[in-house]
Formats: C-alpha cells, sequence, structure tokens
C-alpha cells in the first residue's frame, strides 16, 4: 500500500473534529466532545453484548475514556480510508475480549458501517468475539488469548523503527493480563531493545473473571514493577482527559512509556462498576434499559 | 505429484549439520532480502541464526530465554510487512510458545517461518526435556501452518529458502546431529511432492528427515532378496502429497512410514489418514511408540526407540501384500534381521508407575 501523497495524513478523528490540544490540556469543549462519544460508544457497547447474548462490558467500560482519547482525543495518527497507510500509529488491545469497545470505536472512527455492530457475534460477522487483524479492517492484531497482542505490539514497534517510519504503536493490557508471564517477558525486551515508539496502556480496574485482582493475584505496587523493568510509568486517572491524554502523548528518548489508568470496572453503569459477574456476562432486559438511561444520565471524563 | 530422485552414491556422502546449513542459506537470504529479519531465544549459537546476527545486527532480535515473546515479537514484526525467521530447539519452538504460535501466528497467516532445530531422540546426552517428539503433530494441526522435515543440509537449504520465499507460516525441524549429503546437487525441492529416491513396486517405505537415510538402506537389504521397495522421502508432512501416497498405495499395496518422531500425529499419521480415506491398504509406522525420550550416545538411541532399517524391515514384512510377504519371509537374512527389531508398538509398561 502506497503512502498517501503529501503532508502526513493528521490524526483523522471524525471528519473536521478538533484534537484535543496537548501541551495546554483539554478544553471544555473539548472534553463535552469526548463525553459524547463516549456516551455513543457505551450505549452501543451495552447494546452488543445484549443483543449477542454475551460479550465484554465490564472491560470494555473501564477501557472507553482511554480508547476514546486514543481515536478521537488527537493521540492516534490513522486514516480510516486507508487502514493499511504504513506510517499510521498502531494500537494493539491485546485484553483481547474488549471488543465492543473496539469495534464500536473502529465504526465511529468510519473503518466499517456502523450497522456492522448489529452482527456482533453472529455467524456471518467479521466482528468476533475476539478480534481478527483479517476479518476486521482497523484492527491490528489478531488477540483474545492474553499475554500475546503485548509481545506483539513490542514486535511491530521494532519492525516500524526499523524501517525508520514515524509510527508509535499503542497497546492496552488488562490488570488480570498482567498474571501472564509473557508480559514480563515482554516488559524486559520492550527495555532491553530501548522502544521509545510503544506505549502501553494498563487498565487497571483492579477486576479479574474470579474476582479482585489482589484477591485471585496480588499484583502489589505495578508502577514499581514496571519501573524496575525499565519503563517509564505514568499513573493517571484513567477515567479523566485532562489526564490521559498528556500521558498517551509523552515521549521517552530512550524507553517505552506504560500509562496505568486507573480505571473502574463497569465504569458509567451503576450496578456493573466493580461487579466482576459483568466481566463476561450480558445484561437482562431489564438491566439493558436501566443501563441506557444511566449512559444518558452520565457525566465521564471531566 | 512426486518425481524421482538419484540419491548421491554413497561414497559421496559428506557428514554435515543441517541447521549450519540452515544459517549459512539464512544469511544469503539476507543479503537478498532487505525484509528478511530474523529472531532466537538465547539459542542463536546452537540453531544456526549467530552469523545471520553478525551480519545483520539490526536485523536480529534475541528475546533471551522467552519463547511465548519469540513468537508474539514474530507476529508482530510480520504485520509490518517483514519476512520472519524465528527460530530455536524445537521443543521451545513448539511445545513451550505452543499458543502464541496458534493465536498470534497461525490464526492470522502471518509471515513467520519457525526453523527448530534438535528435534528427536538424536539430540543425546540432554535426555527427555530436550528430545521433541510431539512437535510435527502438534504443528499439523495448526491450519494455515505447512510442515517441513527435511533429510539432509542440501534439502534444508532448499527447504528454508522456499519457506522464506512463500507467503504465510511454516515449521521446519531438523536435528542436531550430523547427517550424510543424500540429495544431489542438482536436486529441486518441490514444496508438498514427495521425491522417489528409488522404485519398486513391492512396497512403499515413507520416510522423512533423519530416517531417509535408513529407509533407503532397508530397501538395499530387501533389493538384494528380490523385493523391490518404493522408498518416498515424504519432506513435506503438511500439505502431505496425497497423490503419491495413494499411488503408492494402489502400486505396491503395503506402505510403511518412519520418522524420528512419535508414531502420533506425525509423518504417519499422515499417511495412514490419506490411504484410509482413499486406498485402504496395510500402514506399519516406524517411530517412537508413544514413549519420551532418555539420555545416551545416538547410536545407542536410535537401536533403543526402534529407529533403525531393522524396524524398517519388519515394518515391511507386516505391511506388506501376501505375495511379498512370503518373500521376505523366505529370505532367512531378512528374518534374521526382522528378529531383532523393536515391537512396532506402544509399550503398556511404560505407563507403570
Amino acid at each position: 500500500m502506497p503512502s498517501p501523497a503529501g503532508p502526513p495524513a493528521p490524526a483523522a478523528g471524525r471528519e473536521g473534529a478538533p484534537t484535543l490540544s496537548t501541551s495546554t490540556g483539554a478544553s471544555q469543549a473539548e472534553v463535552g466532545r469526548l463525553k459524547e462519544l463516549a456516551r455513543e460508544l457505551r450505549r452501543d457497547i451495552v447494546t452488543m453484548v445484549f443483543e449477542a447474548g454475551s460479550g465484554h462490558i465490564g472491560g470494555s467500560f473501564s477501557a472507553t475514556e482511554v480508547i476514546v482519547s486514543l481515536y478521537f482525543g488527537g493521540v492516534l495518527r490513522y486514516d480510516a480510508r486507508k487502514p493499511k497507510w504504513p506510517d499510521r500509529d498502531r494500537f494493539v488491545l491485546s485484553k483481547g475480549h474488549a471488543t465492543p469497545i473496539l469495534y464500536s470505536t473502529l465504526a465511529h472512527a468510519g473503518y466499517f458501517p456502523h450497522d456492522d455492530l448489529k452482527s456482533f457475534r453472529r455467524i456471518d460477522s467479521h466482528l468476533q468475539g475476539h478480534g481478527h487483524m483479517r476479518y476486521t479492517p482497523g484492527v491490528e492484531m489478531t488477540t483474545g488469548s492474553l499475554g500475546q497482542g503485548f509481545g506483539a505490539a513490542i514486535g511491530m514497534a521494532a519492525g516500524l523503527r526499523l524501517d525508520g517510519r514515524p509510527s508509535h504503536v499503542y497497546v492496552m493490557l488488562g490488570d488480570g493480563e498482567a498474571d501472564e508471564g509473557a508480559i514480563w517477558e515482554g516488559a524486559m525486551a520492550a527495555a532491553h531493545y530501548k522502544l521509545s515508539n510503544l506505549t502501553a496502556v494498563l487498565d487497571r480496574n483492579g477486576i479479574q473473571m474470579d474476582g479482585e485482582t489482589e484477591e485471585v493475584m496480588a499484583h502489589g505496587d505495578l508502577a514499581a514493577k514496571w519501573r524496575a523493568f525499565g519503563w517509564h510509568v505514568i499513573e493517571v486517572d484513567g477515567h479523566r482527559y485532562a489526564e490521559i491524554v498528556p500521558a498517551l502523548t509523552h515521549r521517552e528518548k530512550e524507553r517505552p512509556v506504560m500509562v496505568i489508568a486507573k480505571t473502574v470496572k463497569g465504569k458509567g453503569v451503576s450496578f456493573m462498576e466493580g461487579n466482576p459477574s459483568f466481566h463476561g456476562k450480558p445484561p437482562t432486559k431489564e438491566q439493558y434499559d436501566q443501563a441506557l438511561k444511566e449512559i444518558e444520565a452520565g457525566d465521564i471524563g471531566g | 505429484m512426486s518425481y524421482s530422485v538419484a540419491v548421491t552414491p554413497r561414497s559421496g556422502w559428506k557428514m554435515k549439520r543441517c541447521r549450519e546449513a540452515f544459517g549459512d542459506e539464512l544469511v544469503r537470504l539476507g543479503r537478498e532480502m532487505p525484509n528478511l529479519v530474523a529472531l532466537n531465544a538465547d539459542v542463536s549459537s546452537s540453531s544456526g541464526t549467530r552469523k545471520f546476527e553478525a551480519e545483520f545486527p539490526n536485523r536480529f532480535w534475541n528475546t533471551g530465554v522467552a519463547e511465548d515473546n519469540l513468537m508474539a515479537m514474530s507476529a508482530g514484526l510480520a504485520a509490518t510487512g517483514k519476512v520472519v525467521v524465528a527460530s530455536t530447539f524445537s521443543v521451545f519452538a513448539t511445545a513451550q510458545p505452543y499458543n502464541t504460535i496458534r493465536q498470534s501466528i497461525a490464526y492470522p497467516a502471518l509471515n513467520v517461518k519457525i526453523f527448530a532445530s534438535h528435534a528427536g531422540v538424536t539430540v543425546g546426552g540432554d535426555g527427555a526435556t530436550h528430545q521433541m517428539l510431539e512437535d510435527v503433530s502438534l504443528m499439523r494441526g495448526l491450519p494455515n501452518m505447512r510442515v517441513i522435515v527435511p533429510a539432509d543440509d542440501l534439502e534444508t537449504r532448499l527447504a528454508v529458502r522456499t519457506a522464506v520465499k512463500q507467503d504465510g507460516p511454516f515449521y521446519l525441524r531438523v536435528g542436531r546431529s550430523e547427517v550424510p549429503t543424500l540429495m544431489p546437487e542438482d536436486y529441486e525441492f518441490r514444496l508438498g511432492e514427495a521425491v522417489e529416491l528409488q522404485g519398486g513396486s513391492d512396497v512403499t517405505i515413507c520416510a522423512n528427515g533423519q530416517m531417509v537415510v535408513p529407509a533407503l538402506e532397508a530397501a538395499d537389504l530387501l533389493r538384494h532378496e528380490g523385493v523391490e521397495a518404493r522408498v518416498l522421502n515424504v519432506h513435506t508432512v503438511k500439505p502431505i502429497d496425497r497423490e503419491a501416497v495413494e499411488r503408492a498405495a494402489a502400486d505396491t499395496g503395503g506402505i510403511v512410514t518412519a520418522e524420528e518422531h512419535s508414531v502420533y500425529g506425525g509423518l504417519g499419521s499422515a499417511v495412514a489418514e490419506v490411504v484410509c480415506e482413499t486406498t485402504p491398504v496395510k500402514v506399519a509406522r516406524v517411530g517412537t511408540q508413544d514413549v519420551f525420550g532418555r539420555s545416551g550416545e545416538i547410536p545407542d538411541l536410535l537401536e533403543f526407540y526402534g529407529l533403525t532399517q531393522k524396524e524398517i524391515l519388519a515394518a515391511s514384512l507386516q505391511a506388506a501384500r501376501p505375495d511379498v510377504q512370503a518373500r521376505i519371509r523366505k529370505s532367512s537374512t531378512l528374518m534374521a534381521v526382522i528378529e531383532k527389531a523393536r515391537p512396532l508398538r506402544p509399550v503398556p509398561e511404560q505407563y507403570a508407575a
């Protein structure tokens, strides 16, 4: 795929949308726009999972503000009309079960028709339960089995740097995912290779499938762990744009950046928040209706 | 579509290491292809990537002893348009990172070539932990994965070149030790096509890797006693050369398989599947009989695990059609050898506590 002629393509976001100025922080109007987008995405997410009868809401909601920041906050350089543009930035969803937030984001960004979301997890759909790079435009890596997308992102960063491309690689991990040994293999490797074109986000919602992460497998001081592995660590409130966006655009000279995003699993719907049973369970009709109301009334991001 | 190749006369055989042939060819390919990159997991000097690493330091990554990351990084590099060769010992190249290969390489059909050395019992003294006997089975079960087991250094070189030049995932496995250079200088490697090394219509021996030489030896003994065995070098286990196997079944009426691998899931299984489906004849499989390896000298290990011409002859007697069986039985020379063969079946006492 040839590079587009002329100057580098802008961060696309939506056509004509203003981008967040990262040096001055988010303006109120910009934050308002992102909040409204996040509301739309949460509606899509809960609807997709309700219609499909399965899917992962909790980990999609916890990741929403980070992913909205990436795609619509002027962070990620991409062009939805040219999904294979070689100089694009990459986003790898290593916590591959959070496809509802990824797919709804890609649909809003223009990678495929919004109507496709209705087909999520159906036999005739390109929208697999866990994302596949060969099926869905904008999905950069096939993920689902935890611990692997991270290593793939490291390989991407190494390959793009070798080619001298300006591309930056973002990868999102779950905190339950950080139980995987492969995460720590990659943590060593990315620092060892001095991959300054790599930013990882750890969606620190504190809940994994069997319960609280500190009960199932305690992580202790994650920031200290990543620092000890040679990463530059930034801790943010993972639901506040003014903290997320500057962290995502922070660059180090010779090391990768780890953004530990403190988040709430199921964020935005009261009975889903902090509730492990909404890791992979669909809502009932009553819960679905209630969720839509709460999302509508919600005000997350400021 | 199989084709015939005349094996280099025995007097011309030299002992070479396939993993070194791989390393040399990788450097040549690296010079031809700027987008070729290689990775290893701390066995670069042993499995063959050291020369590439020395000539192309920017295009080589050592992941340390971290095989999941080896395969995941390989997938990511392939996703940026690189042709990726990932190499380590076969047990660490398959069993350890199996799910990473499955999800991140095979499922998205990424352009990663897994080159595994130190396959089979001929690893020697390191013992069972390092003697991989199930790798072909593991890799053959993966959709999109093609599996090659070269017989000598020349075939290794050509197979590596073929895999690198063709899009998509490949698994290649070779042993640690030296093997004779049996394929001729002008040998043309064709993916998915068995090579007929010796013609014959009495029985067929399908072999690959280190078992091609004992297959030829067994065929020589048979011929001396009036039994013409067809010997096929089935280097590509997946996709298996269905036509060559079906033709062998139809022409000879009995098939022997021989591989330095478990009889479960490898060449023997691949051949038996084809035969059962379309051309039922007897198949007898030579390989390790559902057991782990052990430490030892190579000749002792090959004897212990029944990976010699003796077992190939015993299997020939078992699989051949009745008239050929009768001819084998009439030969006191052949029967004397066959009597010394290890049993061609799983050894139940292995399960005892």
